[in-house]
């Protein structure tokens, strides 16, 4: 019984963990590793236990157990941190600001100015575009610069070493070492793969029903994700959400009609140009409104009357140029991981 | 405490949920769980702010036209649009966290075949001395850690033979 | 208030930096470059760049000297201080900047050779722009009055960090950078829970608002528990970030295992922004006697002695010369904490200069020790760099150097920060447990 429960428990554990066998493969025991000749086995047991000295096999020891008993004990730690995390954090909560009450701390002044006069100052309809991209600029720029520096990096760990391992080499047979003369082409290029092979992605070519969707579906794709980037200052959405629907966009048509059409007018330095000016224009246009804003100058940018398409200051461009940069990087990560390459 | 916890019960799951977050990502051994623990933490949080912005009977934050065509830009009509701004902040580190996390894996997984960094540790350190320890008697040792030492030796073998490879494709070149 | 081109000069330093990170994927570099020891454009460009941020810095501290108000506000936008975001430049802060753009430029030309011996050609590029982005988030950790600001420039410094160091080729460093990442990525968690319950008590996420509703909080007695687990919360996620000692174990492996460049730069400034970031959260949000009220200081006393025995010990059982360095960064950082856990003003100020002292020196120690493996053939290992002092004399006296300066040898800059954190001890409470633990660690040093 004891043993059953222990079994059990084992079984549950290591499916939780993940590492051991799973279960639906359990029934079949493992095949035994095969067996090795009589001469081999003693010769590494000797290798093992009588040539080394004792204070090695010691060492050899000490590293494997301290590994396992670190192990342990990180587990045993973690739970007992996790555990004690979770008290402290419910009694924190019990402790604060009730849930929906107006006599909050948070509804102060700082809110009662963005509600009542962010119409005029901003001109956005949208008070929370109004705050992110007026109000608190700086934060919502960092944010952008987040995502940027996020895409150098993965571009930089999956698509830039790629290429590096597939080296193109010419060799010139008529100048060839051996000094004889041949005929035929002067030089030959080879392409080498000397690193990874790339990953193959598996996608049915020709597959009527998804480009009959893509078809139809790409289009209203793309006018939704327009349509929430340039509302962005009027209605819920913005740079972020929009630039997410179009990715979307981008994504259907790789998969229905391949990369290798994407990569006719989308491709890695186009993404690198792309963002790069995108994020640039943004932090010229909102470096121009900090600069006039701290130095008391009049930044010449009108907000408009608040519920029409041009109002809301330098909000409808921004939105624009996160809502590409947006767009770009996400294809970009979905491309870098599916395919390997942008 | 407990009627306190009742009233504050998005925070309350907030909290217990950003703690199951925090416990994956210190405990899982796998990379993807752990990534998958850091985004669990981070939406948890997203939801508890989320709760902090509600005021009740209140509407979003974005104006509208009352009975008489004008724009209603009283306090009191309103819920706080601050925690919106922060969660969108939030959204985006976490996809870029993610992203980053995720391709890191990648390569961790390309290079020793494995997801799981003790192992990998693990591999780096004893890659030459796993062909003596594998047909021994301590092979429980190595189970009792979590590893099913077959996989492992084929994977410190494929490295080997790879470096190896490595090696001999530039000697070729040459 | 100083005039109107210093006024300007934190926010177009930050921005100068950005733009250049954003700038520098366009800029071409010559294609099939034959010697690949010289630098690239974009390393040219990215150098020329951090050197005038650190002629920007050093007017601005010279035009603050010579003003009498000392510290002033800048407005990001055309919105006041509780709507807006804000920066805020002291002398303080533009010495630090001075510092870090000096230590940057110096741990990037002085590293060329190691650069490109370890990062591929096709990286070099990246590389630039991550080292951009650190250097304008690191400016933008200095000089930020906002909290929130302060959390999305921790983000982009944990990615941009994290990237330096998978940015070299093989195994050991990506496994390293995941490592630091996860722990990283724990520290940013507890963090924004903390700006979340900060945020709900107070209300604001400016500092000086924040700071005047703390003090109505500890005035009335409503919710001191909260604000008590968001101090505790905030102090050890940015622990994390600046590997305090028990939470320290990526820092060897991150840093041991990098390219010569970044670690030079994550053990000399990285560390060292979040260092200051803790140390402005102190002094402006929550005020030195509120931290003592809330028993903050002796707690990071207790993990900061804690933290310079251990980093040393740990030191000496080093066999690889990089990761010996770098565990002697977290004895350094224990040093740091030590002066931050005195909770005086002299405390503080000492902790300051031991930051900029370390900036200057662990670069230094790090560039020694590449010019100095570079010498032994890329080799790795204490006794395999043996005698090559001869090979590389430059690289043996800025090794000898620095470590006397770490040991606090007098006539070194070591020494200047030791005396005066043992100054500062002398006026506290905990002066025998600091003075002897200063003692241990200085001797362990050796």
């Amino acid at each position: 019984m004891f043993e059953e429960f222990k079994n059990l428990w084992r079984r549950f554990y290591n499916w939780t963990v993940g590492n051991g066998p799973r279960p639906e493969n359990e029934v079949i025991p493992p095949e035994p590793p095969p067996d090795l000749p009589f001469t081999r086995r003693l010769e590494l047991k000797r290798s093992r236990f009588q040539e080394r000295p004792l204070a090695s096999r010691y060492n050899e020891w000490l590293e494997r157990k301290s590994l396992h008993v670190f192990s342990m004990l990180y587990l045993g730690m973690s739970i007992l941190t996790c555990l004690l995390f979770m008290a402290l954090l419910l009694s924190t909560v019990a402790e604060l600001p009730s849930f929906g009450d107006a006599n909050n701390p948070v509804n102060n002044e700082v809110i009662k100015r963005y509600i009542e006069r962010g119409g005029q100052e901003t001109g956005a309809q949208n008070i929370v575009a109004g705050m992110i991209l007026d109000y608190r600029a700086f934060d919502t720029f960092g944010e952008s610069a987040v995502l940027f520096t996020a895409a150098i990096s993965v571009l930089m760990l999956l698509g830039a070493v790629r290429r590096a391992d597939t080296e193109e080499i010419s060799i010139d047979l008529n100048n060839a070492s051996d000094g004889i003369l041949r005929r035929g082409p002067p030089s030959l290029n080879l392409k080498i793969t000397t690193g990874f092979t790339p990953r193959i992605h598996m996608f049915r070519k020709n597959d009527a029903i998804l480009r009959g969707v893509a078809v139809l579906s790409i289009p209203a794709i793309i006018l939704l994700g327009l349509t929430v980037i340039i509302n962005g200052h009027l209605s819920p959405g913005g740079g972020f959400s929009g630039g997410a629907i179009l990715s979307v966009a981008l994504m259907l048509c790789a998969n229905a009609y391949g990369f290798e059409q994407v990569h006719a007018f989308f491709d890695e330095h186009v993404f690198i140009r792309f963002s790069s000016l995108a994020l640039m224009i943004y932090a010229v246009l909102k470096g121009w409104s900090f600069f006039s804003g701290a130095n008391h100058i009049e930044s010449g940018i009108p907000t408009g009357t608040i519920g029409e398409i041009l109002s809301g200051g330098l909000i409808l461009p921004l939105n624009i140029c996160v809502g590409l940069i947006v767009a770009g990087t996400l294809y970009g990560f979905y491309a870098l991981f599916s395919e390997g390459e942008i | 405490m407990l009627n306190r916890l009742l009233l504050n019960h998005y925070e309350a799951a907030a909290v217990i949920l950003s703690c199951i977050g925090l416990t994956n990502l210190l405990l899982q051994r796998n990379m993807i769980k752990k990534i998958i623990g850091l985004n669990i933490m981070d939406t948890a949080v997203y939801l508890f702010l989320a709760a902090k912005g509600y005021i009740s009977g209140r509407t979003a934050p974005i104006y509208y036209l009352d009975a008489n065509g004008e724009w209603v830009n009283q306090v009191q009509a309103y819920v706080n649009p601050v925690p919106a701004g922060l969660v969108l902040t939030g959204i985006v580190v976490s996809v870029s966290v993610t992203a980053f996390a995720l391709a890191l894996t990648l390569r961790l997984y390309e290079h020793y075949g494995t997801l799981n960094i003790d192992e990998a540790l693990f591999l780096l350190e004893h890659k030459y001395e796993l062909e003596y320890s594998s047909y021994n008697d301590d092979d429980e040792l190595l189970y009792e850690f979590g590893v099913d030492n077959r996989d492992m030796i084929k994977a410190a073998n494929e490295a080997a033979s790879k470096s190896m490879n490595d090696k001999g494709g530039d000697e070729d070149h040459a | 208030m100083p005039n109107a081109f210093a006024f300007n000069i934190p926010f177009v330093s930050i921005f100068l930096a950005m733009l250049t990170a954003i700038i520098t994927p366009l800029i071409p570099v010559k294609a099939g470059i034959k010697n690949i020891n010289k630098a690239t454009l974009p390393e040219r460009v990215t150098c020329c760049v951090i050197a005038l941020i650190g002629v920007l810095s050093a007017l601005l501290l010279f035009a603050l000297n010579a003003d009498e108000p000392i510290s002033f506000r800048f407005m990001m936008g055309h919105f006041p201080a509780p709507w807006g975001n804000e920066l805020r430049a002291g002398p303080l802060e533009a010495f630090l900047a001075l510092a870090f753009s000096i230590s940057m430029l110096l741990s990037l030309t002085g590293n060329f050779d190691a650069t490109a011996y370890d990062i591929s050609e096709r990286r070099r590029p990246a590389f630039c722009v991550l080292v951009n982005l650190l250097m304008a988030s690191l400016l933008a950790l200095l000089y930020t009055n906002d909290l929130f600001t302060a959390y999305v420039f921790i983000e982009i410094n944990t990615i941009a960090s994290c990237a330096i160091v998978a940015v070299k080729e093989g195994g050991k460093a990506v496994r390293a950078a995941l490592r630091y990442l996860v722990l990283s990525m724990a520290g940013s968690g507890l963090i924004l829970i903390s700006i979340c319950i900060l945020y709900d008590i107070t209300g604001h996420l400016l500092m000086e608002p924040m700071h005047n509703a703390i003090i109505n909080i500890i005035n009335t007695g409503n919710y001191i528990n909260p604000l008590t687990v968001a101090l505790y919360l905030m102090t050890v996620g940015l622990a994390v970030k600046s590997a305090l000692y028990p939470f320290a174990s990526w820092l060897h492996d991150a840093h041991g295992s990098a390219t010569n460049a970044s670690s030079s730069i994550l053990s000399g400034l990285v560390l060292k922004g979040h260092i200051f970031l803790i140390i402005k959260i102190f002094c402006r949000i929550f005020g030195i006697d509120i931290i003592h009220l809330l028993r903050m200081d002796t707690q990071l006393l207790i993990f900061g002695l804690l933290g310079m025995i251990m980093g040393s010990v740990h030191a000496i059982g080093q066999s690889e010369a990089k990761e010996m360095v770098a565990w002697s960064s977290v004895a350094q950082v224990g040093y740091i904490f030590l002066g931050i856990g005195l909770n005086s003003n002299a405390g503080i100020a000492a902790a300051c200069l031991h930051v900029t002292i370390h900036a200057m020196i662990k670069p230094m120690l790090f560039t020694a020790v590449g010019g100095l493996s570079a010498a032994a053939g890329h080799k790795k290992g204490l006794h395999e760099l043996m005698g090559t002092f001869y090979a590389n004399r430059w690289a043996g006296i800025g090794f000898m150097a620095g470590a006397c300066s770490m040991m606090g040898i007098p006539t070194f800059a070591g020494f200047a920060s030791k005396l005066s954190l043992t100054m500062a001890a002398f006026e506290s409470r905990a002066i025998i447990w600091a003075l002897a633990a200063l003692a241990a660690s200085s001797v362990l040093n050796a």
